[in-house]
């Protein structure tokens, strides 16, 4: 495992805690314990979407065992990190598939993960909830996946009304990461919908995951414009396509989809980033009682850290089994699946969840803006 | 036309820090006959050298800038030194290709040991320069580029000087035409190769920092690509050859850019790689290469 000696001291300490109170509880009743598994990139450059998962999920969990458990047994809960590579989603939930013998996966965060891990789970009937993975393929993968978030077509849809009615753009410039089967197909809908919506793309360019130079595709933009530039990737590559264009004079409004969501957006960005948009699943300023409920115990577990969307996403899956367990009664796979298939109004922080036919959530996107080096809550919108 | 010089300028800018890089190739291959694949990896440790000294320094100085790129320069130079003395040396007079296998084995050393000790998240790399952006016409001149190539053209013509121009150069030239008849002239060859591992790292480590400069998130793996690209430079300039390396970065990053600027983005390391291809087809020792019969 490639851990930061940091890193690797921190979740000893974190394993610690959350054990010790486990291993009494069982010394003292044999209850056998309920096994959920998580896939997520804790190292690696979408670690901060693996870890904040990470973190609203052990805050569920630590809940749930602090009222019971669920069914009246624990929650034991496993995590493997896929350092941010293809091809480790799928290695690792086999193994806790086949070892470790879980009952349910939570996860995926990136949608290329959870595209790889679901027909394992698929195969093997157990259920599992992607948590941020917004591409619709994901839940078509099979009828045992399920989804935490709201799926591409959604959020494109939001994107394109956003830039027409709110930003009054007319021609915009798209910036498409070709590798993030995420960014490509939350490009495709915005386009879709923008030009439906009476806008017009002035041009898409393309680039690759790890690309570091956006200018020349920045520069090529430029030439033609734009009133403003949607680029739908990841953050790493926004925070770095917002300078670049800073730097080559285009003071256009840049946004983008939840792909933007981490603190490393501002840290890498810095000032470049400020009066850019983008579109996520929560906001920490909202005032709903249960939003405010969650920011208050993720603070208090987490060194008052603001838990991001991916953190409250994580918080909503667990949730979301624990209650569909509750109703099947069991742990049993298929049981369980047609319990999630019928959830219904679940209060999750993220809004009123309700799964639909194919496996999806459906509930209002929020727009966020950076501004003064913080992110602030701009509107809720449905398409 | 703006958009055209825009773009020219981008990719020279591109193209300066490959050159650097390639310069290292082409030098440590000039002498020792063998690709040293941890070159890339000293361009990381550089950039993360630069990353810790820029946090001692004031931001945005050009002095500032300057020392930090001076102490990565020193730091990689014995790096790059410690890394032929432990890894290489034992090795001379081996078959090629067990050094070969070496040098990936200590590029993954580092890449792995980078993210044992940096951690595998990217890191926003300081300012160390000041930054302004100066507009001529319709073209956007960012400080950083000039730097780049103000910086890439310096320590070209320094190395220039030193080849041509010392003792030292005098005797790297004549390790690399015959390291035999060298040695029998008085030449010390290990001297004189762990001077090329030196001076090839520092310029390593310059491309490191002017790269973070640029492209300011750097992580234990941002030298894999790069120093792909500065190897096909190097190759593609005549490897062994120090103007030639020099013209192959340029090459490469001018194509790079314009390519990724047109509409076939998603191929822009396919067509730098099929011009490679093109121009090995015609001219098999790169564009100022000799070509030279080999003895097995």
């Amino acid at each position: 495992m490639r851990f930061g000696p940091f890193q690797a001291t921190r979740s000893l300490i974190r394993c610690a805690l959350f054990f010790t109170p486990l291993a009494l509880s069982l010394a003292a009743t044999t209850v056998e314990p309920i096994r959920v598994g998580q896939f997520a990139s804790l190292t690696g450059k979408e670690a901060s979407f693996g870890v904040a998962a990470h973190q609203g999920v052990v805050l569920a969990v630590e809940e749930l065992n602090a009222r019971g458990g669920v069914l009246g047994r624990p929650v034991e809960f496993l995590v493997e990190d896929i350092e941010s590579k293809a091809g480790e989603s799928a290695t690792v939930v086999k193994k806790l598939i086949a070892r470790d013998k879980v009952v349910a996966i939570l996860g995926g965060n990136a949608s290329t993960n959870s595209l790889e891990a679901a027909p394992i789970c698929q195969a093997a009937h157990v259920p599992m909830i992607a948590i941020s993975s917004t591409n619709p393929r994901v839940t078509a993968m099979g009828t045992y996946i399920f989804r935490a978030c709201f799926i591409d077509p959604f959020q494109g849809a939001v994107l394109a009304k956003f830039a027409r009615e709110t930003l009054h753009a007319k021609h915009v410039g798209l910036l498409t990461s070709v590798s993030a089967p995420y960014s490509v197909g939350l490009s495709k809908v915005f386009r879709e919908r923008f030009t439906a919506a009476g806008g017009e793309i002035a041009a898409e360019q393309k680039y690759t995951e790890g690309d570091k130079d956006f200018r020349a595709q920045l520069t090529a933009l430029k030439a033609l414009q734009p009133d403003a530039i949607a680029a739908t990737g990841y953050y790493t590559e926004a925070a770095l396509i917002c300078q670049q264009a800073r730097a080559l004079g285009i003071d256009v409004p840049i946004f983008g989809g939840d792909g933007w969501e981490a603190p490393q957006l501002l840290e890498l960005g810095g000032k470049a980033v400020e009066g850019t948009y983008y579109s996520t699943h929560y906001s920490a300023e909202s005032p709903a009682p249960e939003v405010q409920a969650f920011i208050r115990k993720f603070r208090a577990r987490y060194d008052g850290q603001v838990p991001d969307a991916v953190a409250a996403l994580g918080y909503d899956a667990m949730m979301l089994l624990a209650d569909a367990m509750q109703r099947a009664g069991t742990t049993d796979g298929p049981r369980v699946r047609d319990a999630l298939a019928a959830t219904k109004d679940f209060p999750g922080v993220t809004g009123r969840t309700t799964i639909d036919a194919q496996r999806n959530t459906s509930k209002p996107a929020i727009i966020l803006t950076v501004r003064d080096g913080r992110v602030q809550f701009v509107t809720a919108m449905r398409p | 036309m703006s958009e055209f010089l825009q773009q020219l300028l981008n990719g020279l800018s591109l193209g300066a820090i490959y050159a650097l890089i390639a310069l290292g190739y082409t030098m440590v291959y000039g002498v020792l006959r063998f690709i040293n694949f941890a070159h890339s990896d000293v361009f990381m440790v550089g950039a993360f050298i630069g990353y810790y000294m820029g946090k001692l320094v004031p931001e945005g100085t050009l002095w500032g800038g300057l020392a930090v790129l001076g102490v990565a320069m020193i730091g990689c130079a014995l790096l790059g030194m410690t890394i032929e003395r432990l890894a290489y040396r034992r090795l001379r007079s081996a078959p090629t290709l067990n050094v070969l296998i070496t040098a990936i084995g200590v590029s993954l050393l580092l890449e792995y040991t980078g993210q044992v000790f940096f951690g595998a998240a990217p890191r926003n790399f300081p300012a160390i320069f000041p930054v302004r952006n100066f507009q001529i016409g319709g073209v956007i001149i960012g400080s950083n580029q000039l730097i780049v190539i103000a910086v890439s053209v310096v320590l070209m013509i320094v190395l220039q000087l030193i080849v041509y121009r010392t003792r030292i150069g005098t005797a790297m030239r004549a390790v690399s035409l015959n390291p035999k008849a060298a040695v029998l002239m008085g030449v010390n060859n290990d001297v004189v190769i762990s001077f090329t591992f030196g001076l090839g790292s520092a310029l390593a480590a310059a491309g490191g920092i002017l790269y973070a400069l640029n492209y300011p998130s750097i992580d234990p793996l941002m030298g894999v690509m790069p120093g792909l690209k500065a190897f096909v430079a190097a190759i593609l300039g005549g490897i062994g050859n120090i103007p030639g390396a020099a013209l192959g970065g340029l090459i490469l990053g001018t194509v790079e850019t314009f390519v990724s600027g047109s509409q076939w983005s998603t191929y822009k390391d396919a067509i730098a790689f099929a011009i490679l291809i093109i121009i090995l087809l015609f001219r098999p020792a790169g564009l100022l290469g000799r070509f030279t019969v080999e003895k097995v």
